[in-house]
């Protein structure tokens, strides 16, 4: 079990410039993201793209700043468990929480500071019926550990970069793969969409363009998938593993059943500390709401300092919190 | 005024937009409360404003790289799929139809 002072569910820029703001206080935090590494839907989505209002920068690349608040933090030795979710929340009697995660890992913390933007990135699924009664039965939506599929049939489906790398990865794993993509070209990277076009060519792989997906068939497991072809006809390939690749999109997820006053999809807050409903908990960034919301990363910086003198009251009860300016006292590691 | 049909599953609403506003579509849609999430705000980056254009496609610019490599990403794509953040209100919308997806 982990033990800590403050569980920030979401590592993107404002969870992780909490974590700055816990820091000065001597708060230690843990933090928890869906995606596999940090930084949230500017590493994700845009890692490339210039933000214009971050204070005190002209012009910073989204992947710049999230570097930038790791090596701020650092002196704080946060802690991370990255691609997993926070499935389970619970309050104990003493008012701190259990939280517990996809993959099993389980944090005890005095204070939960949600930070979780839109909600976590999950799997974009397509519409097929059945499709949730297949999943880990032979459908699966990330490749996580390649082994998984050695001397496998496998479908995968999808024409972006994902599809196309991980067809490339796999054809040298699987028994074979058959790449289902809805157009007649790929408009991923140039040099995969070739290598796989290649490996069709050669045999290697099963390549079926302009098809979409129509079932997932099978007993309790996949035996087999259909799609439609070119012709309108219906076709069906023997698969052990469906892998539909679609990208990511965000849901709010487990969050929603907490019992947090929610709005649109939006955690309520109020705006003295952030705090929700529910004491010890906080909400920060754009994962909130209140009158006069603005959902900018700079909003998301003011709100998690303002949270993290009121979260210092959970974590230390007994102390009076007063106010230090960096200029004054420095920044004092761990 | 610019006129054109918005339809979200069953329903059917037609939105009149005043010329000459700088917005998007997909600012319009979220401006008229539809469950647009536009996650990456407007860059072509999250298609989570997919729509199709049921009709009056001739008269909207076409889609550029970046945009068609979104739409690839997606399950349920189709030749009429666009991101309505790429989409400018403006005359080239009068008379549309367009469908929300996703």
């Amino acid at each position: 079990m982990i033990n800590t002072d403050i569980c920030i569910i979401g590592a993107g820029p404002v969870g992780l410039f909490a974590v700055f703001e816990a820091g000065l206080l001597k708060m230690r935090c843990h933090l928890v993201d869906v995606l596999p590494q940090i930084g949230g839907q500017l590493s994700e989505i845009y890692p490339k793209k210039p933000i214009y209002d971050i204070p005190g920068y002209p012009e910073i690349k989204a992947q710049e700043l999230v570097d930038n608040l790791m090596k701020q933090i650092e002196p704080f030795k946060p802690t991370f468990s990255l691609g997993e979710r926070v499935d389970q929340f619970q309050q104990e009697a003493d008012g701190s929480f259990i939280l517990s995660t996809s993959d099993g890992t389980i944090i005890h913390s005095k204070v939960v500071v949600i930070a979780a933007g839109l909600g976590c990135f999950e799997p974009r699924k397509p519409e097929l019926q059945n499709l949730e009664h297949f999943e880990g039965r032979g459908v699966v939506y990330m490749v996580k550990d390649p082994e998984l599929f050695r001397d496998k049939k496998l479908v995968i489906a999808g024409g972006g970069d994902s599809a196309l790398d991980w067809t490339i990865f796999l054809s040298n794993v699987a028994e074979r793969v058959t790449l289902i993509h809805r157009n007649e070209s790929f408009r991923g990277a140039p040099d995969s969409a070739e290598k796989v076009v290649e490996l069709a060519r050669k045999g290697k792989i099963n390549l079926v363009l302009s098809s979409n997906l129509r079932s997932v068939n099978g007993n309790g497991t996949v035996k087999s998938v259909s799609f439609v072809n070119k012709e309108k006809l219906v076709e069906e390939v023997d698969a052990d593993y469906l892998i539909p690749l679609f990208g990511l999109s965000p849901k709010l997820g487990p969050i929603a059943g907490w019992g947090l006053n929610l709005d649109k999809n939006a955690i309520a807050v109020n705006t003295v500390d952030y705090a929700t409903n529910i004491p010890g908990v906080f909400a920060i960034g754009d994962i909130n709401t209140y009158e006069g919301k603005l959902k900018l990363i700079l909003s998301g910086f003011h709100e998690a300092a303002l949270m993290a003198q009121s979260a210092f009251t959970f974590v230390y009860p007994e102390q009076k919190l007063s106010f230090k300016y960096t200029t004054v006292n420095g920044v004092n590691a761990f | 005024m610019i006129t054109f049909e918005i339809k979200n599953r069953e329903q059917s609403q037609v939105i009149e937009i005043p010329e000459g506003i700088n917005l998007s579509l997909m600012e319009v849609l979220k401006a008229s409360d539809y469950p647009v999430l536009a996650t990456c705000g407007g860059m072509a980056l999250c298609a989570t404003c997919h729509v199709e254009i049921e009709r009056g496609e001739d008269n909207i610019p076409a889609a550029t790289d970046i945009e068609l490599d979104m739409i690839d990403t997606l399950p349920d794509a189709s030749d009429r799929s666009r991101l309505a953040c790429q989409i400018r209100v403006n005359e080239n919308l009068q008379g549309a139809t367009i469908v929300l997806k996703g």
